[in-house]
């Protein structure tokens, strides 16, 4: 919905707009909090939630804006735990852990695929740096808003810090020539030579106090790791195999960090264990349409989403975008209810479950009162491929809608739908042509 | 086909695996076709491999001693036009990807089967899901990078699973076949160039071949062959082309040599519906959810629909896939195009009738009639909702999967 010539006028004009009550009623809603409502109703303002429940019991402020949504069924605006949208970049080749190199200075936040996202009804993402290292550098928790300016995307927490996490990947992933590890035991001896390292730092920085003699230089990779040793930093590692998966949780029991499993392609067959860690936030899954492409993803299948839940383990999914495209992301919720997950779970794993990995439940994730106003209105069930994203938001505004023409084309593709966010290119109008 | 004598012998091999047919019934609450309106509790009676009988359950007797099987919705096996499995396997390992051989740029003698493996992993799994027939061969990415074939997804061997030995030439214009570090053809025009150089030279093989002077009959020459066999009309060339420039290319090389072509990949055929209907070409469109980068960078969910609209004949493809997925199901891609402007019907008919008559195979497979093979898929629903499952597959009366899935 990003209008590229709109003055910054009306973009102060548009945040008092969301000062005004949004009443979206008759909805079928699933506040994900509770269970489904069939004629529901939704009050949003100030960019937050402030009512939600049968229609019979919601009263709607005189001064709202009304939206009839009768004939719509309304989902808290989707998370998706791991995404490169913005050709995001981490580390470089230089050496195979990066903790100083930060998302947040290499995202494009004009890229399309953002739109796109938005026409998928994500917004809350996970940018991830990398893959290809064995720590690749810090993510960036992002809201999909109108902005072309990748500050006006971030998430700040309570204190006005960053909300990030860090990117880590095992297994063939980080394998190569030196400096590289040539092997799991070596990647695997990287990672704990890093952490003590960290610990070391850590230790001074304690002992120094007030004493800046006593300092040590600042390092701005060990103070990363510093805060993940302090469990203030969630680590999102990349993984597939059975084994590479009990790595990760001997090293985040050696180093008691907060982990969030992504991909795990073979969590079905150590399900059991991941249930067990104490370290484990959750699992990230990402489901792909036929097994293989590279060997650690052979034994990847829908049934994994199913077969955790069943462990207990808080199960979300992330499209890896653009390994899987945004604009489906219910597809995969989808696929996992083919083989064997919980309706109501994969629902919940589109939505809260990665709004508690992200650490943001508080936030989004669910249709709350006092919660973010993200939402997704949607033409009919959730899991249906027939089903189509009608208009998302966020924080209260409307950022996608697709009787807009703009948007329709993100939606659905075409002439100029992947270029940045691009009604310009060079100066020319984009659009299809006939 | 003369002096291709190997290919008689496969003919012939397929002949003797046809023994051991099972009689089998399938009743469906609906019955999809693909050759007229669906019928609701319907009866497909398939005998010796072959549909006997199709119609309404009260009409038709099912004949003593037949194995009878029923599912809420049947269709006829499905038909994935243009992929690359059995050819590239799904470890995407040095070991298992003969899709593309890199040596020359120009290679349509390379033949589908000599390197399609029946047993490959993705082969079963497409199976699972209700598709019963590939075309399958070398995949784009190479001006001409080989042949293709039609093929059964059973069989421990070639000859089991083969419908057509020789379906098409698999050709690739734009940035798939933009060769590097100065080595050809490195542009478009170049690509254009070094094709319309071979068909000329395979045009004069020809009418020296055919010379009655023995002597002045050339040495046989498989690349000159294969190509002849494109300018005599018996084989298609199939060419990958995404941007609206370089359909346009294709077809004005088509009109120039007058040979069969059949459009493929076409992201951008949106743009260019009139010329392509004009053409009387058809196409096998894209993935629906194929990326969107590069050179296919503008393509469109609704690219299928608006191909039928046109009035083009369309079939819908799994595609190639380089890296994760492997590959992908021609089923999931169909469920797309659907939702986004094809209609179930058109949708369905893509993966099956007009997959069929796009790969010239449609006397014998695509549709559920009396004659025709018998190959159908079992759903416990409608086949592109998200949550429905494949229950049963049937290849010439044999069933080859009851798993769930």
């Amino acid at each position: 919905m990003l209008r590229s010539l709109l003055p910054s006028v009306l973009l102060a004009a548009a945040a008092a707009a969301q000062q005004t009550p949004q009443a979206f009623v008759g909805a079928h809603l699933y506040p994900i909090a509770g269970p489904p409502i069939e004629n529901g109703t939704l009050v949003i303002q100030g960019g937050k939630i402030v009512a939600v429940g049968p229609s019979a019991q919601v009263q709607v402020p005189d001064n709202a804006v009304r939206h009839d949504a009768s004939d719509s069924v309304i989902l808290p605006g989707l998370v998706d735990t791991h995404s490169h949208a913005g050709s995001v970049e981490g580390g470089d080749g230089s050496g195979p852990m990066h903790p100083d190199a930060r998302a947040l200075d290499s995202i494009n936040a004009r890229d399309a695929r953002i739109q796109k996202a938005q026409a998928g009804g994500i917004t809350t993402a996970n940018i991830m740096p990398g893959s290809g290292h064995v720590l690749s550098g810090q993510t960036l928790y992002i809201k999909h808003r109108d902005s072309k300016v990748i500050d006006d995307l971030v998430i700040r927490r309570a204190d006005g810090s960053l909300a990030y996490g860090v990117k880590m990947a095992n297994g063939t992933n980080s394998r190569k020539d030196p400096p590289f590890p040539g092997t799991r035991a070596k990647s695997a001896a990287i990672v704990r030579e890093r952490f003590l390292e960290a610990i070391e730092y850590r230790d001074k920085v304690a002992q120094a106090g007030d004493d800046a003699g006593k300092m040590p230089p600042r390092d701005l990779g060990l103070e990363t790791l510093g805060e993940i040793l302090a469990g203030e930093r969630t680590v999102h590692f990349h993984t597939h195999r059975h084994d590479d998966i009990l790595t990760i949780l001997r090293l985040a029991d050696e180093f008691a960090f907060n982990v969030v499993l992504q991909h795990v392609s073979d969590g079905w067959a150590v399900a059991d264990q991941i249930a067990a860690s104490p370290h484990v936030l959750g699992a990230s899954i990402i489901l792909i349409d036929s097994p293989g492409g590279k060997l650690e993803a052979k034994d990847n299948q829908l049934a994994t989403a199913g077969i955790l839940e069943q462990a207990g383990i808080l199960t979300g999914f992330h499209t890896d975008d653009s390994i899987t495209d945004s604009r489906l992301f219910n597809r995969m919720a989808a696929l996992a209810v083919r083989a064997g997950m919980s309706r109501s779970g994969a629902l919940y794993g589109l939505t809260m479950a990665g709004a508690r990995v992200l650490g943001l439940e508080d936030r989004v994730g669910s249709l709350e009162p006092g919660k973010d106003a993200d939402l997704v209105m949607l033409s009919g069930d959730p899991l249906s491929v027939y089903t189509l994203v009608r208009q998302t938001w966020v924080d209260g505004a409307k950022v996608f809608d697709r009787s807009d023409p703009q948007d329709r084309l993100y939606a659905e593709g075409g002439f100029g739908a992947s270029h940045d966010q691009a009604q310009l290119l060079h100066g020319i109008v984009q659009g299809e042509h006939r | 086909m003369t002096g291709r004598q190997p290919l008689a012998v496969l003919v012939a091999g397929l002949v003797s695996a046809s023994a051991g047919f099972a009689q089998i019934a399938v009743t469906g609450a609906t019955v999809h076709t693909a050759a007229g309106e669906p019928l609701t509790d319907a009866v497909v009676v398939i005998e010796d491999g072959k549909i006997s009988r199709v119609g309404p359950a009260s009409e038709i007797e099912i004949p003593s001693g037949f194995r009878t099987m029923a599912a809420a919705v049947v269709t006829p096996g499905l038909i994935d036009a243009h992929s690359t499995i059995g050819v590239s396997g799904y470890l995407n390992q040095e070991h298992d990807q003969d899709q593309l051989e890199t040596s020359d740029p120009v290679q349509p003698e390379l033949r589908a089967i000599d390197a399609y493996n029946p047993l490959e992993p993705l082969v079963e799994w497409a199976r699972g899901y209700g598709v019963t027939a590939l075309h399958t061969g070398h995949a784009p990415r190479s001006l001409i990078s080989g042949q293709t074939a039609i093929l059964k997804t059973r069989g421990l061997t070639l000859e089991e699973a083969v419908v057509k030995p020789v379906a098409m030439i698999a050709a690739t214009f734009g940035e798939g076949a933009r060769a590097r570090g100065n080595k050809a053809p490195g542009t478009r025009a170049k690509m254009a160039a070094m094709l319309r150089a071979d068909l000329i030279k395979a045009q004069e093989y020809l009418e020296q071949r055919a010379s009655e002077d023995k002597d002045k009959r050339p040495d046989r020459d498989l690349r000159l062959e294969a190509l002849g066999q494109v300018l005599e009309g018996t084989v298609p060339l199939l060419v990958t082309a995404q941007r609206a420039q370089d359909i346009l290319t294709v077809l004005r090389i088509r009109e120039e040599f007058d040979i069969p072509v059949v459009l493929d990949g076409v992201a951008e055929a949106y743009e260019v519906l009139d010329q392509i209907r004009d053409a009387g070409v058809s196409v096998i469109v894209h993935p629906t959810m194929m990326r969107a980068r590069g050179e296919t960078e503008n393509l469109s969910f609704e690219t299928a629909g608006r191909l039928y609209a046109a009035g083009i004949l369309t079939a819908l493809q799994g595609g190639y896939e380089p890296y994760v997925p492997k590959s992908r199901l021609v089923l999931f891609e169909a469920a797309v195009a659907a939702a986004h402007g094809l209609g179930f019907n058109d949708a369905l008919r893509s993966i099956t009738i007009d997959a069929a008559r796009v790969l010239g195979v449609d006397s014998r497979i695509g549709s559920i009639e009396v004659g025709k093979d018998g190959d159908l898929a079992l759903y416990d629903g409608d086949p592109f909702e998200y949550s429905t499952h494949c229950v049963a597959v049937i290849i010439e009366g044999e069933v080859v999967s009851e798993e769930i899935r």
